[in-house]
């Protein structure tokens, strides 16, 4: 199992090497450069300020440096926010995103649950159907409707909620619920289908011969062989978080890193565009390798497999 | 059977439970929220909100709207703006003695003015921020662009040919102020007032070396308040305040108490966030603007900021002077600051704004002596077209159109082809929306037929409008060249500069030769539309650097 995790670390290590130098190579084919008084500035100032940035060196010569200060966890200063060093920017910012992607999450996946069971148990009851159109209702609207709406009735209209800002529980309940809505939806259908389908297996029925409780056949036998899509899922669900996060943090004013990351692009700031690229990308990595070391503690013939190899 | 409905009870009651539990936290939000609300009490608290984060607290780096503004609020240089756009003095202790060729100025600098560390507001304190500014290591964008050719030598020092104790601003003692000019610059007062030119503390600012101005505790004040609780990598990097500086110098001036701000990014939340009482202003886009407008707290404030088109004469058609003619003429301009715009914007008929400058003598505004230069008149327009068809020998001209990539442009620049299209037989356009970055380096290329752009004015003066158009401006990147436009321009900054009013006359004659070159097509000046807390009284507006300034505001 060590050996496996070692493994897909060098892995990661590689696939974050090859993520940040294409990032780097097209950042530097965007057009434009960092200065935000660009109309202004003439042609001589502008070589200035580039030559103190280091803008003026030869590519390869940039890459290097940044890979290097990269190295040693340095993600360079921001241009917008003028000598802000970036890994502070996205330090101070990755815990409220980390806080709100995981209530989202754990939410979600709770009542998807709760609702895919309820469904799964009473098929075809108008428990099931309800369940379903829930579900279908969280997958096609997206969530930054919820978040309006329930902006406008919770916070203008009925006054139960604070409107936006981030620093109090109250606040981080709209925005956990905006977000929260896909993976519930998401959680909902797959645990339903796999809880049918595990249910009608004959292990479950020689289970129910033996004479076990409804809640352990539910519980111990059932939900468990169901979780493991669920797991599957649990990873690009994590993702459309960290994508849906840019949308709620903006409609919320919530200073997290999806917040930071559309202005940055906004104003062609390259060194937080690169962080960040980097951070989701490492996140998307981690999640991964999360998600397959979880399938080993559910699975064990998984966890078998990969430690052969 | 009865164990399964005893299960669905118990997932029930999860579910209610969390459910209990949002409503649970609704009930102690109802107090937050009423706390919020106190908008008729008469405390001295204004609730603001900006677009973005204050991107630097540096003023030799400030750049931006956002910037100038707290950098107005948070500190104080020789003279401040006042509501009629004159200069007042500030740190100074009265109006600047100028010497008669227009290029020595002394200011006497109040000897009562102090740092919020206690240091006084010396006279080195401008020499040191202004060197700093022009300092090529420095690497400041608006320091060489405010001060080359206005600060003796600034431009030589900026290149690296000269040493920074070169440049022409020198402290004759601690309370006087010796500026010497590349040139006599008429608008250099209110120059002044502008943050580039803010003092620092040397001793302060070298002390923090990289980390200057990082966060409000890297940071000295010496204006009206001063910046608390800001830090881009804190705990909350969307939110600070500004709080009564009570060391200000003229602190017995200053009303409010404190002014809360955050980061609100769209305007529906802000719009929802004033609806709640939770802020006193919210900017409004269009499709605010019909829900609101007409309301007792809905205020438009007009900007000094033109838009129009650039008619590149590289392109042969546009070098004929009909068809540019036809062109500016044919766009509806009334309907698109009605419709698409909606925000109190007007229609603009001139190179330079309303309500920017008045003449001299007469106190007239620029607006009002021109009058309207470039109107919109589609018969007249198809008259020109013709002619100019006809002078190029041809019946068909096609166009490549450059425009921004927002919806906003994108619905206008649509308007403006189909307008374009309509009106004169023949023309075809061919948009490109791109982001504003690319806009900005196919403008500097040249690489462009029609492009739809935008200026605000760099210091309160005609000459910010218009000497851009002039043949050897780097912004001129039309290809557009008038002898004797250029001439106007440059004998008002050279030989007229003493004489404000035949200077002002100058400016006159060049916009009108502009107007009938049809060097640009003006399409319309920017208003700004917002829902106004009607309690809040005495926010000066200013038409550039800081957009506000609450030194006088207060909570009636």
């Amino acid at each position: 199992m060590a050996k496996y995790i070692l493994q897909r670390f060098g892995y990661m290590l590689v696939t974050l090497i090859i993520i940040a130098t294409f990032s780097f190579i097209l950042m530097k084919m965007l057009p434009g450069s960092p200065l935000t008084a660009e109309q202004k500035v003439t042609e001589a100032q502008r070589e200035i300020i580039l030559d103190k940035y280091g803008l003026n060196d030869p590519v390869p010569i940039q890459y290097l440096r940044y890979m290097g200060n990269l190295a040693q966890g340095d993600l360079g200063i921001s241009f917008q926010m003028k000598n802000q060093p970036v890994t502070d920017i996205l330090l101070s910012r990755i815990p409220v995103s980390a806080q709100l992607g995981l209530q989202a999450l754990l939410i979600g996946t709770f009542l998807g649950m709760l609702l895919g069971l309820v469904a799964a148990i009473r098929n075809n009851s108008w428990m099931d159907y309800s369940a379903n159109i829930i579900s279908v209702i969280g997958i096609s609207i997206p969530s930054f409707i919820f978040a309006g709406l329930m902006q406008y009735f919770l916070g203008v209209r009925f006054g139960l909620l604070p409107v936006a800002f981030w620093g109090s529980f109250q606040q981080t309940i709209m925005p956990t619920i905006a977000l929260a809505i896909f993976p519930m939806a998401i959680s909902a259908r797959f645990l339903r289908t796999e809880m049918i389908e595990v249910l009608g297996s004959d292990y479950i029925v020689t289970a129910r011969a033996k004479g076990v409780t409804k809640a352990g056949i539910l519980f111990k036998h059932g939900l468990r062989n169901a979780l493991i899509p669920l797991v599957t899922v649990m990873g690009p669900m994590a993702v459309s978080l960290m994508t849906g996060t840019l949308v709620i943090e903006q409609i919320f004013s919530i200073p997290g890193i999806g917040e930071q990351f559309v202005s940055s692009i906004m104003t062609n700031d390259f060194a937080i565009i690169m962080g960040t690229t980097l951070f989701f990308a490492f996140f998307f990595i981690f999640i991964i390798l999360v998600i397959d070391i979880l399938y080993g503690i559910i699975d064990p013939r998984i966890r078998l497999a990969g430690g052969k190899d | 059977m009865r164990k399964s409905n005893w299960l669905l009870l118990v997932l029930a009651l999860a579910l209610s439970m969390f459910l209990a539990a949002c409503s649970g936290g609704d009930d102690t939000s109802e107090t937050d929220d009423t706390e919020g609300t106190e908008e008729s009490s008469p405390e001295q608290v204004l609730n603001l909100i900006e677009a973005s984060q204050i991107p630097t607290m540096d003023s030799s780096m400030a750049t931006d709207a956002v910037a100038f503004q707290f950098l107005g609020e948070s500190m104080e240089g020789l003279y401040r703006l006042d509501e009629d756009v004159v200069p007042q003095p500030a740190i100074a202790a009265g109006e600047p003695e100028i010497s008669e060729d227009g290029l020595e100025w002394t200011i006497t600098l109040r000897d009562d003015a102090v740092w919020s560390n206690g240091d006084p507001v010396t006279a080195n304190d401008f020499v040191f921020a202004w060197r700093r500014a022009v300092n090529p290591e420095t690497g400041s964008e608006y320091g060489p662009f405010m001060m080359n050719g206005v600060i003796k030598n600034a431009e030589a020092i900026n290149n690296g040919d000269l040493d920074i104790e070169e440049l022409g601003v020198e402290a004759v003692s601690d309370t006087e102020l010796l500026i010497t000019l590349e040139k006599a610059i008429p608008y250099f007062h209110s120059l002044l007032t502008f943050g580039t030119f803010l003092p620092l503390n040397e001793a302060f600012v070298t002390e923090q070396g990289e980390d200057y101005g990082l966060s409000s505790d890297n940071l000295l004040f010496n204006g009206p308040f001063t910046l608390n609780d800001w830090n881009p990598t804190g705990d909350n990097p969307d939110q600070w305040s500004l709080v009564k500086n009570e060391d200000y110098w003229d602190a017995e001036t200053v009303q409010l108490e404190t002014i809360n701000v955050s980061v609100v990014k769209e305007t529906s939340t802000a719009v929802n966030l004033y609806n709640t009482g939770e802020i006193d202003r919210a900017g409004l886009t269009a499709e605010f603007v019909e829900q609101y407008a007409g309301q007792e707290d809905y205020v438009t404030l007009p900007e000094p900021t033109l838009f129009y088109l650039k008619l590149n004469q590289a392109n042969e058609a546009l070098a004929n002077q009909n068809i540019r003619k036809a062109i500016a003429m044919s766009i509806g301009k009334q309907d698109l600051v009605d419709v698409i715009l909606a925000n109190g914007s007007v229609v603009s008929n001139g190179a330079v704004p309303q309500d920017f400058t008045t003449h001299p003598e007469t106190g007239e505004d620029f607006r009002a002596i021109n009058g309207d230069l470039l109107t919109e008149d589609k018969e007249t327009a198809q008259e020109y077209w013709e002619t100019g068809l006809e002078e190029l020998g041809v019946d068909s001209v096609e166009l490549r159109y450059l425009g921004g990539d927002t919806d906003l442009s994108q619905d206008m620049d649509a308007y403006i082809m189909d307008q374009l299209q309509e009106n004169l037989e023949g023309l075809t356009i061919d948009i490109s929306a791109v982001p504003f970055e690319e806009r900005i380096s196919r403008d500097e290329a040249s690489d462009y037929d029609i492009q739809n752009s935008g200026w605000g004015p760099d210091y309160i003066d005609p000459n910010t409008w218009l000497e851009m158009w002039t043949s050897t401006s780097p912004y001129m990147t039309m290809n557009y060249e008038n002898e004797e436009f250029d001439a106007l321009i440059s004998e008002a900054n050279n030989e007229l500069i003493t004489d404000p009013v035949a200077r002002y006359e100058n400016f006159l004659e060049a916009e009108k030769i502009l107007m009938d070159d049809a060097a640009i097509a003006p399409i319309y000046q920017r208003s700004r539309a917002y829902l106004w807390r009607t309690s809040v009284k005495g926010v000066i507006f200013n038409p550039m650097g800081a957009d506000f300034s609450y030194k006088n505001a207060y909570i009636e």
